[in-house]
């Protein structure tokens, strides 16, 4: 039966003492919590929650194991949807997907279903035995290109067929964004490569430091033996404002910031060799929730003041809730309805401050979201020595420039079927950020597995 | 694991490696440089590939000492290997029939310059080469330019081999005999770079400089490398490394390769400190 009880916080933390360190931010359920928040769930004949997630979970199902105390098991019924559920149940966007749709949500709070997908994925990392078996082998042939959340997913949906699968990865390790963008304090990089080699277990092969489009291409492979080839390349092509003095030193793509932070390990130089430099003062454009993990990590980093500089308000901001409420907390500040205008350099062209403008909020744009309208005279100068630029990225044109015949955009995103991810090209599949422009980990997760579906009828019928 | 499988000392900075990578080799082509890491707690750099032989299934890089980084590979001896030997990155060199070219090399720059100056003489060209040092002891690959430039001219700071001066003056020097340049290639420190491109600009002379910036994933991710060419901001990784030198703003270039120095420093110290415990 349902507890009356009020959602479980998720242990934290103290703010003090993790704005200093990169140790994961949020503790986990213990097992007695995590019982107790599973008992809130009523277990609805239609779960709608099911239907508000990108790959299908089924939620109620797992939760229910959780109450009886049966986590392996809920492990494995998680598994049995999402490859990477100790990854989703920590950076999927769980408030507005299927916590959004849960029915205690109407009145009250809704269960915590990613806290609960974390709870259960981490209890089997830490006591599980289970390994996936390897399917029968089918003899047929797939080539995935990236090595993030939708090649990884697309990649393992096609092992459990029985296709033998290469995932080509241009940099040095496996993972993607979960290894260059989101930061350790948030996502474990361990975790990322346990999951990883998961799929290893099941008999993916994975090839890092391979550049497709430059050491092979989508015609070379498919000329090579490989039957299909599916692309999630993902968005790695930072936007910049296009403002005066964003050459200056000390100022850095988003991308930049967190690969050097997060995957090149610089929060221990020298110990790691990668080296990066932050300034007392430092404003990150942009409000999502790759311009979050950058703040946090400036603060981390030994900044003093970490501004958030954002042209909408804070009701507006593209993050997740969580973080921007974890940011708060740190002390990140947060300078809304306001957007810089140009970046001033020193004599060395090092960054000293920032000349901005206020904005108030006008009516409705094209997105529904109510336009910023500068307000004149207004301009001001924010004293920082580092900028953090992270306002979006597109499509990294290595594939799609060097593939002939493959049907792109005008951003240059490929343009895929959405219910098959079938490209212009028989054979070819695509899926997460080059599809669709940057979006979420989960939604690529569910692209990479709708092209695996695909693929793998394409090849029982070729 | 991509192994060292020959080792030459060039000069007593400066150390030629042939590192087994027959993907990268494959495809690899003038004008174009691989990313490496010498291990796992290395940074990704980037270097130019001086040569490339497909058949072995190797490429050639040629690396001075200025840092941390640089010195953990020139010490890397026949044998070892690299965790991370990833490429080939960027654009290729435009190898066609100009006529006349000079390739002009200044120090470890002779390295780059070396395929390019093979492919335009391949492809038909007249091909005069300069070779620049500061002094005669760090000269580098004079043999292997002299085989595929039909001239070579060399020109030392110091006057100890050569003619003295700077690559500059040996482009003064075949202008002089009369020749007819089409097209430079010009690729050393960026202050040499800046100094031809700011020579040829009033003569009009198509000048094609290499950018070696600060990057970090070498295939557009994170924009480390940005330039600005002809008051656009361009990424080395991706739309170079070639530029047209009279375009690249050469000043913000140096200034850019200069925000890590201390950094680098902290970093080379504790190299050299390691160095002097252990006796080498």
């Amino acid at each position: 039966m349902a507890s009356k009880a009020p959602r479980h916080d998720m242990p934290c933390q103290d703010p003090i003492v993790r704005g200093k360190n990169f140790s994961e931010v949020a503790l986990g359920y213990t097992v007695e919590t995590a019982a107790e928040e599973a008992k809130r769930c009523i277990q609805c004949k239609k779960p709608k929650c099911v239907e508000g997630c990108p790959v299908g979970v089924d939620i109620p199902q797992f939760i229910n194991k959780i109450a009886e105390g049966e986590h392996l098991e809920a492990a494995s019924i998680l598994k049995g949807k999402n490859t990477l559920p100790a990854i989703c149940g920590r950076v999927c966007p769980q408030e507005s997907q299927c916590e959004a749709q849960c029915i205690l949500g109407v009145k009250g709070e809704p269960v915590a279903i990613g806290r609960l997908e974390r709870f259960a994925a981490d209890y089997e990392m830490a006591n599980g035995t289970s390994k996936l078996e390897k399917a029968t082998p089918s003899g047929k042939k797939v080539a995935v290109i990236g090595a993030g959340p939708a090649g990884l997913t697309c990649a393992a949906e096609l092992a459990r067929k029985g296709h033998a699968v290469t995932v080509l990865e241009a940099l040095h390790v496996a993972g993607g964004v979960l290894m260059y963008g989101i930061p350790e304090f948030r996502l474990p990089k361990a975790i990322v490569q346990k999951e990883i080699n998961s799929l290893k277990d099941m008999g993916v092969e994975i090839l890092v430091n391979q550049v497709v489009g430059k050491v092979t291409s989508v015609q070379e492979l498919l000329a090579n033996g490989y039957d299909a080839v599916f692309i999630g390349t993902g968005a790695g092509l930072p936007y910049f404002m296009k403002i005066p003095g964003e050459n200056y030193n000390g100022v850095y793509s988003a991308n930049e910031f967190l690969t050097r932070s997060n995957l090149m390990k610089a929060y221990d130089f020298p110990n790691h060799a990668t080296p990066i430099k932050v300034g007392e003062q430092v404003a990150v454009l942009g409000g999502g929730n790759v311009a979050m993990d950058a703040a946090r990590t400036a603060l981390r980093l030994g900044a003093k003041d970490v501004y958030i500089v954002y042209r909408r308000s804070m009701t507006e901001l593209p993050a997740r809730v969580e973080e921007v409420h974890h940011a708060e907390e740190e002390g990140i500040q947060f300078k809304i309805l306001t957007n810089p205008i140009a970046i001033n350099g020193d004599e060395n062209g090092n960054v000293k401050s920032m000349t901005c403008l206020k904005y108030e909020l006008g009516e409705p744009d094209a997105s529904g979201r109510r336009r910023p309208v500068a307000i004149e005279g207004s301009e001001f100068d924010l004293p920082v020595q580092t900028v953090v630029v992270s306002i979006g990225q597109g499509p990294n044109p290595l594939v799609t420039t060097t593939t002939a015949g493959l049907e792109l955009n005008k951003w240059g995103n490929i343009v895929a079927d959405e219910t098959t991810m079938a490209t212009s090209i028989p054979g070819v599949y695509a899926g997460g950020d080059i599809v669709t422009g940057a979006a979420t980990v989960i939604l690529a997760m569910g692209a990479g597995k709708t092209a695996a579906a695909s693929i793998d009828a394409y090849l029982m019928t070729n | 694991m991509y192994k060292v499988v020959k080792r030459r000392q060039l000069a007593d900075i400066i150390t030629l490696l042939e590192v087994e990578a027959p993907e990268v080799a494959k495809k690899a082509q003038p004008g174009e440089f691989v990313i490496v890491r010498q291990n796992e707690e290395s940074e990704r750099i980037p270097l130019t590939i001086m040569d490339f032989n497909r058949d072995k299934g190797t490429i050639t890089i040629v690396i001075q000492e200025v840092g941390y980084s640089s010195n953990l590979i020139t010490r890397m001896q026949e044998g070892d290997s690299f965790v991370t030997f990833v490429g080939p990155l960027g654009q290729a060199t435009e190898i066609e029939n100009y006529g006349t070219v000079l390739c002009i090399g200044g120090g470890v720059g002779v390295a780059p310059v070396h395929p390019i100056a093979r492919g335009l003489k391949e492809a038909g060209n007249k091909v005069i080469s300069i070779l620049g040092a500061r002094t005669k002891d760090l000269l580098i690959l004079e043999d292997e330019m002299r085989a595929v430039s039909d001239e070579v001219i060399i020109t030392t700071d110091d006057g100890t081999y050569g003619m003295k001066g700077f690559v500059t003056h040996g482009i003064q020097s075949v202008l002089d005999q009369g020749i007819k340049v089409d097209a430079i290639w010009a690729i050393g420190p960026v202050v040499m770079m800046k100094s031809v491109a700011n020579f040829t600009r009033p003569l009009g002379i198509k000048t094609i400089v290499s950018m070696n910036p600060v990057m970090v994933d070498g295939t557009g991710m994170c924009g480390a490398c940005r330039l600005d060419v002809g008051g656009e901001t361009k990424f080395a990784c991706v739309d170079g490394p070639e530029f047209d030198g009279h375009k690249v703003d050469f000043d913000l270039a140096m200034k850019r390769s200069a925000f890590f120095k201390n950094e680098e420093a902290v970093a080379y110290g504790k190299v050299k400190c390691q160095c002097a415990k252990e006796g080498k």
